[in-house]
């Protein structure tokens, strides 16, 4: 049926996802010679400097890598699979008066909220559409080999021991790749990383994808004969590759990054028992807020060490919706213009003419002349939010398991669902409010989990009895 | 019980929402976020009434008979009076976001307490739409057949219609609730309550559908009809609307675009 064992690690990073033993190098970091990339990578790290003067406030998100390497045993090969887990949350504050600052930032704030309102609403409702569709995805299977002891006990405390022993187990694995990955950076181990990130990518797109395009064929009983299947799967894992680890349409990009951070999930939903799956997730968001804010915890030495550097951390698993474009150059740079070759988005025109409020801005997508006098390369961006992949995934482990457990009924998954998007609304807020890195899994998994419980123990029989009585309130 | 029933039932309960939303939410991003809120609150309002219910239920020791049917009824209307409390601390909550907004920024025009109002309500009437109806819609889709033990076969429609009315019901309760802050009319906040504590009583008739569903209507046509005076508008507006003539009217902008 498939791999019987699969170890996840996490590992956060505090910009970028770092893993632990792969990484997954983003787009960003495979062009990471090309100027527009560095200079991306620089600014979503740094909060200090944003190039022309009216963009002045960008609230940036930089993304904490969680990496979960699974490590699928089986009889042929042997993969980690990271996954980048943590949402680094930090604006930039550039020397600006600070009424025009605050303006800016409330102006940035709503439109950016809701450029990750949507794809992890997209992600959620892909793991809920599989789960409520597809059995194979809350069968019980076995376990990860990082959560090895059973739930089947027959007393209540020696499962909950279990679960918190499961917990543990899982947390230091995590903490132990995060160290690993810092030391690994510290010691500018890059093509090691790079390849971690690679493989851990292939896995992802080509060995999770078929399996989970059999099951979807087995649930609707469609036939399909393996020259077909092979031909999509390699298209889809083929061009997935090319999209996150070197360039593509944005739009392709977040839909192959939302892709994989959903079938990150559904594997977590099939794999982790039930009450491991609950404790992990509070742990890991208590891990999250201690990583990223004590002065001793890893993704803030990640962070610092890349800020010393001036360098741009792991581009990998970080959703985007920045879109990175040159202006005025005076060489022709073969990789910026690879920017421009990016497809005009009228979405992205009207970003720049919200954001800086110049007609001007169209200007912008000119194709660069070659003897252009301006003797300067001149980039503007346009500084969208980043959100890291590993938080996409806990939230739809959370909204999926809220659907997987919560027999049948819809109000624990739309209430864990409306909880999780208040949650990040007020990451958001205190982003904006407090200017430094803040971690994105703690408020909203803590609503998630608080609506969770309640909403399945104490609403679920009242409107229950009040449908049964069609009593409406 | 068929596609047909899941798609007609649900296009019923939720098409007018999803229309609002998508003509008058969904272009703005600080609406939406206003709008969810609202929604959060609803279940918040949700939750305490459950809890009040269940610890109603445990004190009573979960005795059958005539006092759970007792119990419920007070937890529904304990459950609007909670319901209404929320609307009220949402609009507090609005109000000093609206003031920090305009503190903030004084040239940008923050979103009015008005347009708030109808967010606000929006979000609450979507929220208890969905969490009313979705179950009953994820049933209809599978195998059965209505009202085989003698109960109404039109049990789907007449949820259907009943999530409807409520939508739109906690819309204008929305919009009439902020106005009766803001000008201090406290009897608007009462007949606010008063009418929503009346339609959850009526329901309590259920199986006599054509009178609980007669007279919900009623009471939103009347409600809607407030609402729009309480809003700024007035006879001669809704005539220039009507004929398109109307330059604030949303499809004017859109035939000049």
């Amino acid at each position: 049926m498939g791999f019987q064992e699969e170890d996840c690690s996490f590992f956060h990073s505090q910009m970028q996802r770092a893993g632990t033993s792969q990484g997954r190098a983003m787009l960003t970091f495979m062009a990471s010679d090309s100027e527009e990339e560095v200079c991306d990578e620089r600014t979503s790290l740094m909060s200090a400097e944003s190039p022309p003067p009216r963009c002045c406030q960008e609230a940036r998100q930089g993304l904490e890598d969680g990496e979960n390497a699974a490590q699928w045993r089986s009889q042929d090969s042997e993969e980690d699979l990271e996954e980048d887990a943590d949402h680094y949350v930090c604006s930039g504050v550039p020397g600006q008066p600070s009424g025009l600052e605050e303006e800016l930032t409330l102006k940035y704030g709503a439109k950016h909220v809701i450029m990750l309102f949507v794809p992890v609403t997209l992600c959620m409702i892909v793991v809920v559409a599989t789960i409520k569709s597809v059995r194979f995805y809350t069968e019980k299977n076995g376990q990860l080999i990082y959560t090895p002891f059973t739930e089947d006990t027959p007393s209540v405390g020696q499962r909950l021991l279990n679960s918190v022993l499961n917990t543990l187990i899982m947390i230091s694995v995590i903490v132990a790749m995060t160290i690993f990955l810092v030391v690994l950076y510290k010691y500018r181990c890059y093509k090691f990383i790079h390849g971690w990130l690679i493989m851990s990518s292939l896995m992802l797109l080509f060995l999770f994808t078929y399996i989970y395009l059999g099951e979807v064929l087995k649930t609707y009983n469609v036939a399909m004969d393996y020259p077909t299947l092979f031909l999509t799967v390699w298209n889809f894992g083929a061009v997935g590759m090319v999209c996150i680890h070197w360039k593509g349409p944005l739009v392709l990009q977040q839909a192959y990054l939302i892709m994989i951070s959903a079938l990150m999930a559904l594997v977590f939903i099939k794999y982790l028992p039930e009450w491991s799956a609950w404790v992990i997730l509070g742990a890991i968001s208590v891990y999250d807020l201690v990583a990223v804010l004590c002065p001793k915890g890893p993704l803030r030495m990640l962070v610092e060490t890349a800020q010393e550097r001036n360098e741009p951390i792991f581009p990998a698993l970080i959703y985007s919706s920045a879109m990175v474009w040159t202006v005025g150059m005076a060489k022709l740079d073969p990789s910026s213009q690879g920017a421009l070759q990016l497809p005009y988005d009228p979405e992205m025109e009207e970003d720049s003419y919200d954001s800086f409020g110049e007609p001007s801005y169209p200007e912008v997508f000119e194709p660069p002349l070659p003897g252009s006098p301006g003797g300067e390369l001149e980039e503007e961006e346009e500084r969208g939010v980043k959100l890291g992949l590993g938080d996409f995934i806990f939230y739809s482990v959370l909204v999926g398991k809220a659907a997987a457990t919560g027999s049948g009924d819809w109000n624990t998954t739309l209430a864990c669902f409306v909880a999780i998007l208040i949650g990040l609304c007020l990451t958001l807020l205190l982003l904006a409010v407090f200017k430094k890195a803040l971690p994105a899994l703690p408020i909203s998994i803590t609503f998630g989990l608080i609506f969770y419980f309640s909403t399945d123990n104490l609403v679920r029989p009242f409107m229950d009895t009040l449908a049964s009585h069609q009593l409406y309130i | 019980m068929t596609a047909a029933v899941f798609f007609g039932c649900a296009f019923i309960a939720f098409g007018p929402a999803l229309a609002l939303y998508i003509f008058t939410i969904a272009t703005e991003p600080l609406r939406v976020i206003f709008l969810i809120i609202g929604a959060f609150f609803w279940l918040v309002s949700l939750l305490f009434s459950s809890l009040f219910w269940f610890m109603a239920r445990t004190i009573t020791d979960n005795k059958d008979g005539p006092i759970q049917k007792y119990l419920l009824i007070l937890g529904v209307l304990v459950s609007v009076l909670i319901q209404e409390t929320f609307r009220f601390m949402y609009y507090k909550l609005l109000k000093k976001a609206s003031e920090g907004l305009k503190s903030i920024n004084p040239d940008e025009t923050a979103p009015s307490m008005r347009l708030l109002a109808y967010v606000s309500g929006l979000g609450f009437g979507i929220m208890s739409g969905v969490f009313a109806f979705v179950n009953t819609l994820s049933d209809s889709l599978g195998p059965g057949t209505v009202g085989i033990h003698g109960d109404s076969p039109q049990f789907f429609l007449n949820s259907a219609f009943m999530t409807l009315v409520i939508i739109l019901l906690h819309m204008f309760w929305g919009i009439i609730f902020f106005d009766g802050c803001e000008k201090k009319k406290w009897s608007a906040l009462l007949v606010v309550l008063l009418t929503h504590l009346l339609v959850s009583a009526l329901t309590f008739i259920s199986p006599h559908y054509g009178i609980n569903l007669m007279s919900t209507y009623i009471i939103m046509v009347l409600m809607g009809i407030w609402a729009f005076f309480v809003a700024g508008g007035s006879c001669r507006s809704l005539k220039l609307c009507l004929l398109c003539q109307d330059k604030d009217f949303l499809l004017f902008n859109q035939r000049s675009r």
